[in-house]
């Protein structure tokens, strides 16, 4: 009972403050006055004036893409240079060297499409550089570029006429100057105060209280089971027999990074990849409940406040509540259902009562294995539907140590396409092609106009709807299929069996959904894995982009009809239930034969029915 | 076009300026003024020596100690300045549905009731037998360290009430009563027990 309050109370605190932040982005990215706009406006022309930009010069919008994917293709080289060069550039107190070029890839794409895919561990891999100049630049950018595609559909569907749909630039400055900086500058001093380190120093060590016995094997330094070591003369004993050769560790690895300033860009604009290698469980990125609840909301709040400013921008709320409703329903279903997997355990770690896997008021039971103490199974669950509704990927426990369906969830989710609240801006437009989609099929079932926000809905724009829907699982399907045809990903996988295959799948279905998430126990640093799953990203991140664009562009010159007898209302519950069930039908059409040889294997193998 | 590349590039560069250096340099800039313990990684400093970070986890096994979650150590990816190496710890990203699983957790079980003779066949909290998700969990759930009580004052030859009161001292609940856990922090405990941290 106590935990349902907690989950109840996660969603209730996303929702009320994503109603008024979404009222202000539909504002802001209007250009209206809002209550920053006299410290943000003379910034924003500033950059105007130096780049020579008329912010109200209108794009048609093949001119809007040409310009996105030219901003894009700069932060994707530039970044690629940075990771490689990182050796020899400033601000890398932990003297790294330069990356593989393909880690250098698959990281430099992963970050540009919004993805944050991580192969490597940033605690053993990136310098200050590389994780400040490079990659929370993109966590900015790559958010920002959402909203502003997003923001382009949306005058393709309020105008009438001409061929304009914004301006690129100006719709990029704004995000950025407007809604991720302000947002990201108060969360992340507020986490530094709560106990996030920031710091340019790099990493110190520590003495341990208990040191800490070793030896040296074929594969580096093992730990001595049962030893006793003394710190003073470096003897190791096991039952009072000295161990020949053994080494006695003294110091902990204190990891100190600008992580506050990293982790807020990260949360706020669906990014996802985290300064460490274990993301938002380990303790210096995400140290107790109150930095958990702000890391957790802020990583749905643009997501679900962007229903909110759709509706108010396209002059009919409820457009947005019915958007925002479907999205949430899914939502809470998902929540539910990993929840319940995750505190019912699994046999093998309940040993026949052996160990408590019921919550009770002095622990939380469940499967606690990846999770960590302070967040139990209802703050990690809560984590993992938020975190794979939201193309997000950042993690407070570890996915591949879920149960079998508690792990197939997070899956869906991303399977689904990201259209769960989605990435920022990304999400909501991959959803309004599931809407156009829905508004073709309910038309011909019922014989009406397919119709949307009063405009007829023609064959172009239907190609263009089919192509944001199933560019992610083309991608998914296409990636994963290849890896399992390879022997050597075989080798690559951290599980054998059914869960061997969840995590091939997972991982592609991540790469697939720009989420970014993984199942961690593979080892994707190959240069196969690396570069398909780099194209996989690309591939699902901007073909959408480009297809949602067409649409603003040929919807944009369409004229509006009056609604009338024979038009589908899009507001109302029937249509939320059609598109759930249309969102629902496409994901499970794509993914249940793999789905059922992965996690829904694992499951009847775990409880004996297999 | 050569104008679109043009303000392609312009407009990255600003943007590099305006989110990498300055956000980056004016968060560190405020953090480390206003809070200069917490940007620095909490360490527990007691005159002048430092007992590690109140954050990360360590390994414990003596009797006398409050132990934590099973780690799974490395000591491999990281030395000191000297070549020494340094140890840090990581996720299992094991499924925990496994026949492999399974034997591992009877393994962990047998262990911890060896170890914890008083306790008899009392079931054993989920977390003390399962590795976190950053593998650096500095806390254990109260009940886990309710579970080690006798052992730890018998190893002590202290009243179990000392113990409790070292583990009440260090033991946090949830925010606002709702959020998140409650949780002992398993190395402020011992540095109570061991005389370091008062009571």
């Amino acid at each position: 009972m106590g935990s349902t309050v907690q989950y109840v109370l996660y969603l209730a605190v996303l929702v009320a403050l994503a109603i008024p932040l979404g009222k202000y982005i539909s504002k802001a990215m209007g250009g209206e006055k809002v209550f920053l706009s006299k410290l943000v406006r003379p910034c924003e022309n500033v950059i105007y004036k130096a780049l020579r930009i008329d912010p109200a010069a209108e794009m048609g919008w093949k001119k809007y893409l040409l310009c996105a994917l030219a901003f894009n293709a700069f932060g994707l080289a530039v970044l690629f240079a940075v990771l490689m060069l990182q050796g020899v550039l400033p601000w890398n107190p932990q003297g790294f060297g330069g990356m593989s070029w393909h880690l250098a890839f698959n990281t430099a794409v992963s970050f540009v499409t919004n993805t944050n895919w991580q192969t490597y561990s940033g605690e053993v891999a990136l310098s200050n550089f590389s994780q400040a100049m490079g990659l929370t630049v993109q966590n900015f950018v790559s958010a920002a570029c959402g909203i502003a595609v997003l923001f382009a559909l949306v005058r393709g569907l309020v105008r009438a006429g001409g061929k304009g749909v914004g301006n690129f630039w100006a719709d990029l400055v704004r995000s950025v100057l407007y809604i991720m900086l302000p947002v990201c500058l108060v969360t992340s001093i507020a986490l530094a105060g709560l106990g996030v380190p920031q710091s340019l120093g790099g990493g110190k060590t520590v003495d341990l209280v208990e040191p800490i016995a070793v030896q040296q094997t074929a594969d580096g330094y093992e730990v001595i089971p049962g030893a006793q070591a003394d710190p003073e003369t470096g003897i190791v004993t096991v039952d009072g027999a000295a161990v020949p050769g053994a080494k006695v560790v003294t110091k902990q690895y204190v990891p100190l990074y600008p992580q506050a300033s990293q982790v807020a860009p990260k949360q706020a604009g669906t990014n996802g990849g985290g300064i460490l290698g274990t993301n938002s469980a380990h303790p210096f990125e995400n140290p107790n409940p109150w930095t958990n609840l702000i890391e957790m909301t802020l990583l749905l709040l643009i997501p679900v406040a962007l229903c909110f400013s759709f509706g108010r921008s396209v002059k009919s709320r409820k457009q947005g509540v019915a958007i925002f409703l479907a999205m949430f329903i899914l939502l809470a279903a998902a929540l539910g259902a990993v929840a319940v997997a995750e505190q019912a355990g699994t046999p093998q770690l309940a040993q026949d009562g052996g160990v408590t896997v019921s919550a009770t008021d002095g622990q939380p039971g469940g499967n606690m294995e990846g999770k960590e103490t302070r967040f139990g199974i209802a703050t990690s669950a809560t984590w993992a539907a938020y975190t794979t509704a939201a193309s997000n990927g950042s993690v407070n426990s570890m996915h591949d140590s879920y149960t079998p369906l508690g792990g197939m969830v997070p899956m869906l989710l991303m399977m689904l396409g990201e259209v769960v609240f989605g990435g920022v801006g990304c999400g909501l437009y991959g959803m309004i092609g599931f809407v156009i989609l829905t508004v073709f099929i309910a038309g011909l079932m019922v014989g009406r106009t397919p119709e949307y926000l009063g405009k007829k809905v023609g064959p172009r724009e239907m190609r263009m709807a089919v192509l944001l829907c199933l560019a992610t699982p083309i991608a998914i399907l296409v990636g994963s299929g290849v890896a399992t045809l390879l022997p050597a990903t075989a080798d690559a996988l951290g599980n054998g069996g059914a869960h061997g295959l969840s995590e091939v799948l997972y991982n592609y279905a991540s790469a697939g959904g720009n989420n970014g998430s993984a199942f961690a126990g593979m080892g994707c640093d190959t240069p196969f894995l690396n570069v398909s799953l780099g194209l996989v990203m690309l591939f699902a991140r901007f073909v959408p982009m480009a297809a949602t664009l067409a649409i603003a562009g040929s919807m944009v010159c369409k004229r509006k009809v009056a609604e009338g007898a024979g038009t589908l209302s899009t507001s109302n519950g029937m249509f939320v239930f059609l598109l759930i069930l249309i969102v629902l039908i496409i994901g499970a059409l794509s993914f249940f034969p793999a789905l059922s040889l992965g996690p829904i294997a694992e499951f009847t193998q775990m409880t004996g029915l297999g | 076009m050569k104008q679109t590349l043009l303000r392609a590039g312009g407009m990255l560069l600003a943007m590099m300026v305006l989110c990498g250096l300055v956000y980056t340099l004016l968060v560190t800039g405020v953090s480390q003024l206003l809070f200069p313990r917490q940007a620095n990684g909490s360490i527990i400093t007691v005159d002048g020596k430092s007992y590690g970070s109140e954050l990360l986890g360590q390994q414990f096994t003596d009797d006398g100690h409050l132990w934590g979650r099973v780690m799974n150590v490395d000591v491999n990816s990281f030395t000191d300045e000297n070549g020494e190496p340094v140890m840090y710890a990581w996720a299992s990203n094991l499924s925990p549905a496994g026949e492999e699983y399974d034997a591992l957790i009877a393994e962990r079980l047998a262990a911890l009731r060896a170890a914890n003779p008083d306790m008899e066949d009392a079931a054993v909290p989920a977390d003390l037998v399962t590795c976190s998700g950053s593998g650096l969990d500095p806390e254990i759930s109260p009940d886990a360290a309710e579970y080690q009580v006798p052992r730890i004052a018998k190893a002590r030859g202290v009243p179990e009430d000392t113990v409790r009161e070292a583990i009440r001292a260090c033991t946090k609940g949830r925010a606002l009563g709702l959020f998140g856990e409650p949780r002992v922090n398993v190395l402020k405990v011992n540095l109570v027990l061991d005389g370091v941290l008062p009571a």
